[in-house]
């Protein structure tokens, strides 16, 4: 159910006043100090990591929770194309069907068509707890057609989360319609909090009836900013900020921003790769600016835990994305599709379903608990990354070849933590290995001792050893968590017995460009 | 003169509609077009004219030379 949040669902436990509020938000709000291995609601944890007020309001939420979004699945809208300001690493003008990342889309909605997709996606698609309007362009450089949206979604499907996503210019003129739409949780896009970067990342904005350029313009676009985080925070209101990692120019500035908009009490710091290739057109793709590699991007979201919560599950999704994150089923539901759908709301089914999930997850919890407490009395100072083939359910459910994408975690004696995910090719293409061959997917695990498959022919196995990654089958069909941690320690038992040698793993590299659904 | 917005560059963001004081822009055919009829080139206005202004993608929104100068009444 959507609903207002009230500034005390905010708080700690007995939180009550607002300087308590504020309090609990700027230090303890989700933090990541439940010790090593619990990295909070940006990653794997459960809710001994939140407060259970916001736990309760984060744990079907794909976005916030890695471990949710094995489980929910969310939508985009696209219905709001206009934009108020200009960034380098976004080109207005490309737009391929066959690409996934933000700002790209395939069809523009009406209001009244937004609606009618969100619900016949809700009555196909138990799982879809959430709706955001998520560009491309700013939602707030068009408003109207953004809450028109909310409205009609709100009046047909009233247990739908809302979320928008905002560069901020025009945030603070609109905190109050976004409270009174009981919009359950805002993105801000936030790269720099000094003007000087901010020159190098956006080349102008249109406010107040000019456009701006250069540092006068960062200026007014930061002080905006910051101003609709803390006027979103003093409304109970949760928000995320999103960051894109752009080496050589806001790479260490950002450990800045994060502790800025942690101060202001955003709940979720999300720092993501910049996506440039050459063909996007954009500023920084044709300057030959790079993005950053696996390790750099996980040094700085490392860098900056210890203020607050990572994000680390982001897909970049498209504008127009529908279904579980990573598995886009947009396609189904094109305008011409959805118009021509009966489409009933079922409330109840939904709910139904929500509660076998909530029962799913409990025991993957327990079953975790249970193998971690098998590693208590180990003092080994090694710290692994395992790779993990899956479809989703917390589940290693995956054929190594039919994989889009590899799923991360970090285990040490303190337990497993997701660090990430690493999209690649499909290597194995209706039965046949594929001509690019195997080389990329070792690129992108290259950080990895181990992948965790459900199944993996000899031939892939063997290109894996050679590099130094062991292919792992033993755990097939068993919950991820628990299967790193079990594999940890037999890696343990046999580095102890010489059976095998531990060795640091190097860089990996996060894929860039096109991602086509097969 | 007026401004005219160059089909083949315009992205169909709709950034400019609002924006413009005469409400000379309006939808065609997925793109946006401006009335040389309405439009002022913002003169009493604004200080910018606000298609050029706000357009993200630069050398969209241009002078139509085939139009009669603006004259503020």
């Amino acid at each position: 159910m959507s609903k207002l949040l009230q500034l005390h669902d905010f708080g700690a436990p007995g939180a009550t006043s607002f300087d308590e509020l504020r309090k609990s938000a700027a230090s303890s709000g989700c933090s990541s100090k439940g010790g090593a291995g619990k990295t909070g609601c940006g990653s794997a944890a459960g809710p001994s990591d939140l407060p259970p007020e916001i736990w309760e309001k984060v744990k079907n939420h794909p976005c916030y929770s890695e471990q949710a979004h094995h489980h929910f699945a969310r939508m985009h809208v696209a219905v709001a194309p206009a934009c108020n300001i200009q960034c380098n690493y976004c080109n207005r003008k490309y737009d391929c069907a066959n690409e996934s990342r933000p700002g790209v889309v395939s069809e523009k909605l009406t209001p009244e068509q937004a609606a009618r997709k969100v619900v016949a996606v809700a009555s196909t698609i138990p799982q879809m707890t959430v709706l955001g309007i998520a560009g491309p362009g700013d939602a707030l450089a068009n408003p109207a057609k953004t809450f028109k949206t909310f409205e009609l979604v709100t009046e047909t499907a009233p247990d739908i989360k809302l979320c928008l996503s905002t560069n901020g210019l025009m945030l603070p003129d609109y905190v109050e319609q976004i409270a009174a739409m009981k919009v359950d949780h805002v993105t801000i896009t936030i790269n720099m909090i000094d003007p000087e970067v901010g020159a190098k990342i956006y080349p102008w904005i249109f406010y107040n009836h000019r456009r701006y350029t250069g540092v006068e313009a960062s200026k007014i676009l930061s002080e905006r900013q910051l101003l609709g985080l803390e006027m979103l925070v003093a409304r109970g209101i949760l928000v995320k900020v999103n960051s894109v990692m752009i080496p050589g120019i806001n790479d260490q500035h950002l450990i800045e921003v994060n502790k800025a908009v942690k101060s202001r009490g955003a709940f979720l710091h999300n720092i993501m790769p910049l996506i440039s290739e050459a063909e996007h057109g954009t500023a920084f793709g044709l300057a030959g600016q790079r993005g950053p590699t696996a390790q750099e991007l996980k040094t700085l979201q490392d860098a900056c835990e210890g203020e607050m919560n990572m994000m680390r599950h982001c897909r970049q999704c498209r504008a127009d994305a529908v279904g579980l994150l990573g598995e886009d089923r947009s396609a189904e539901f094109t305008t011409e599709k959805v118009m021509a759908m009966d489409v009933e709301y079922d409330l109840a089914a939904r709910q139904a379903y929500q509660a076998k999930v909530e029962a799913e997850r409990d025991a993957i919890a327990v079953a975790k608990q249970r193998e971690l407490e098998k590693l208590e009395g180990e003092t080994a100072t090694i710290k692994i990354q395992v790779a993990i083939a899956t479809k989703g359910g917390g589940v290693i459910n995956e054929h190594f070849g039919h994989a889009h994408e590899f799923q991360i975690y970090e285990v040490s004696t303190a337990g497993a933590k997701f660090v990430g995910h690493r999209r690649v090719d499909l290597y194995c293409e209706g039965g046949y290995a594929s001509e690019t061959g195997i080389d990329p997917i070792l690129q992108a695990l290259n950080d990895c001792t181990a992948v965790l498959v459900a199944k993996i022919g000899m031939c892939p196995k063997d290109s894996l050893a050679g590099a130094g990654i062991e292919a792992v089958e033993t755990y097939a069909f068993e919950y991820i968590e628990q299967s790193v941690i079990a594999y940890f320690k037999d890696y343990l038992e046999r580095v102890g017995k010489s059976e095998i040698r531990h060795v640091a793993r190097g860089d990996a590299t996060i894929r860039q460009g096109a991602f086509t659904e097969a | 003169m007026a401004y005219k917005i160059v089909a083949s560059q315009c992205t169909g963001c709709s950034a400019c509609e609002p924006q413009c004081p005469n409400v000379a822009i309006f939808e065609k055919a997925g793109t946006f077009a401006i009335d040389p009829s309405k439009c002022s080139e913002c003169t009493g206005h604004y200080d910018e004219p606000q298609c050029v202004a706000v357009c993200p993608v630069d050398g969209t929104c241009v002078i139509d030379n085939s139009v009669p100068r603006y004259q503020a009444a």
